[in-house]
């Protein structure tokens, strides 16, 4: 009974009772798996994601994310893991960027500079595939993410660098509010400034990597920035906001590969959908929100 | 240069009391001179401006008290120590446009910034540490007048009340000096002549230095104890009725200016070179 009924169960879809489905979720060692990664990734995107949306590096976030695809083309191609080519290319990218940041003359250079680096970074991963005779397995799942074959090796890996980056962005979760908010101010008070800037760039390539390996690398932004973006709407406290922000991410992830796993359309496609309603409902309520307000003042100044 | 640079009367704070004492000092910029041979003393829990034209230097003057910036010739002291040494009894607001409106921050967390803003790790909720904290920040704020909408996001404030805010934040950890560079820039002059009513008073009653650069005298002067001017690459410092005179300032330029009263008592001062004459190399 018990080797014949999740064969089945994956074939049955939903029941639409709530809790044999959950249990159904958790039946196949693969689909616990991508539980345990998408957790993982959630937690860690939705808290750099809310220093990242802050410190308005989304631009950089985003780069890091597109260097991310060569990165796993490059190892596809050399026939290593992909991860090591996830945290290899964005480690490298975070230190180029960080470079761009250190030299920067004007902020429109800087951003001009990030640009080009996205376009080479694109250009680049294209050349790989290309060099991979074009049937690179699973392009789609690099650009657009999967949940299919992750392994237990690669859940600890995910951990444990989650782990250490979270443990970093914790330890200087002070200063680096300080540094974002108030560059100057900070500095003159001995916060060191220009470190934590790169430091949470290298912090922020490490979790690109790590999400793009659940979103793929075009996705990354729906658990990276837009749950951040929605928890900065929510809340003006940053405890309350990163908390709020890591449980948006938590809950888009889950719904997310719940639907993927009872339907034939991709993970990535249901994260991403997900989080940008979310954004888009919470940006509706906040502008009702404020008529209301507006409306209810004037009507105090008839009355 | 060395008439210019000097003090016009002596100082009522000794030496030793002295919260800033500068003493032949000079400043380099990438290889250009901003000012040289600038002596000047501020006394404990005085209220004294910093003015002159754009590019003489007022916030290098800033930025050389908080060690941010090397002196290139001569000696300085800040509360007692070398420029630098003394960075948690210093409050600093520096020059600045506002925050845009898109800033979700509230303006309790800017001041709190001021206080643990500098330490590492997470505190534990609750601890008597955090609570000590939340006590003080709210003090501070209660100080500055700003009360009613410290919890609201700093981007949907006024620039007066942005401005109140900051200055909270640079008061939080009760320095001995306080380091104001053009807090009245962006701001009507009803709030210009507010704020500057509320840094006297904080100048007496938290007993704290206040050195602020400020483009314009006139909604100040009535609660300043002393002046530096600076321009043409040196500086004078007195009291404002002595440095802010045709002859003061005509010596300080090298260039006749006159000071003129209007009938509103305020002052104009007429004829001051544009910037390309201060950042000429005159010492280089």
């Amino acid at each position: 009974m018990a080797t014949v009924m999740p064969e089945a169960a994956v074939f049955q879809g939903l029941s639409w009772n709530p809790l044999t489905d959950v249990q159904q979720l958790f039946t196949y060692p693969f689909m616990v798996n991508a539980l345990a990664a998408g957790t993982i990734v959630a937690v860690m995107a939705g808290v750099t994601g809310w220093f990242m949306v802050l410190r308005r590096q989304t631009f950089a976030g985003h780069t890091l994310s597109v260097i991310a695809f060569p990165g796993a083309a490059a190892a596809s191609l050399a026939g290593l893991p992909l991860a090591v080519g996830y945290f290899g290319f964005c480690g490298l990218g975070a230190l180029a960027l960080a470079g761009i940041a250190g030299s920067r003359r004007s902020l429109s250079a800087e951003s001009a500079a990030i640009g080009a680096l996205q376009a080479l970074a694109l250009a680049l991963g294209f050349l790989f595939v290309t060099l991979y005779h074009g049937v690179l397995n699973g392009l789609d799942s690099l650009l657009f993410g999967t949940f299919l074959g992750i392994t237990t090796q690669q859940v600890v890996v995910l951990l444990a660098v989650a782990a250490a980056a979270v443990g970093l962005v914790a330890i200087a979760a002070r200063p680096l509010f300080f540094a974002s908010v108030d560059a100057d101010v900070a500095r003159a008070g001995g916060v060191p400034v220009s470190a934590l800037g790169f430091g949470f760039l290298l912090v922020l390539g490490l979790s690109v990597a790590e999400t793009s390996q659940i979103t793929g690398a075009l996705l990354v932004f729906a658990l990276l920035v837009t749950p951040a973006a929605t928890a900065h709407q929510l809340t003006a406290r940053p405890a309350l906001g990163i908390a709020l922000s890591v449980a948006l991410a938590l809950a888009v992830t889950w719904l997310g590969l719940a639907l993927a796993y009872f339907s034939i359309y991709p993970v990535g496609f249901y994260i991403t959908s997900l989080s940008f309603g979310l954004y888009v409902l919470v940006r509706l309520g906040r502008a009702l929100g404020r008529r209301r307000r507006a409306t209810a003042r004037l009507a105090l100044r008839a009355a | 240069m060395t008439a210019m640079a000097t003090s016009l009367r002596p100082d009522t704070g000794s030496r030793k009391g002295a919260a800033v004492t500068f003493d032949g000092a000079a400043v380099r910029l990438r290889g250009r001179t901003i000012w040289s041979d600038v002596s000047l003393t501020v006394a404990e829990a005085a209220f004294v401006a910093v003015l002159g034209p754009n590019g003489a230097g007022k916030s290098t003057l800033i930025k050389a008290i908080l060690g941010l910036l090397p002196l290139a010739a001569g000696t300085a002291s800040v509360l007692g120590r070398q420029p630098g040494v003394a960075k948690g009894r210093i409050g600093y607001l520096p020059q600045r446009h506002g925050f845009d409106s898109g800033t979700r921050i509230r303006g309790v967390d800017l001041v709190q910034l001021g206080l643990d803003g500098t330490r590492w790790g997470i505190p534990l909720p609750g601890s008597p540490s955090r609570k000590r904290d939340a006590a003080r920040v709210a003090e501070v704020i209660e100080l500055v007048g700003a009360t009613t909408y410290a919890r609201r996001p700093i981007g949907e404030l006024s620039g007066g009340e942005q401005q109140r805010l900051l200055i909270a934040q640079a008061l939080v950890r009760r320095p001995r000096l306080l380091l104001l560079d053009e807090p009245l820039d962006s701001l009507d002059l009803p709030n210009q002549a507010a704020v500057a009513a509320l840094v006297r008073r904080i100048c007496e009653e938290e007993q704290v230095a206040v050195l602020l650069v400020a483009h314009d005298i006139n909604p100040i002067i009535g609660y300043l104890d002393r002046v530096i001017y600076l321009a043409g690459g040196g500086a004078i410092e007195g009291a404002p009725e002595e440095v802010i005179t045709s002859e003061t300032l005509s010596r300080l330029y090298g260039a006749p200016i006159e000071v003129l009263h209007a009938s509103d008592s305020r002052l104009v001062v007429v004829g001051q070179p544009e910037a390309p004459f201060v950042h000429g190399d005159r010492h280089a």
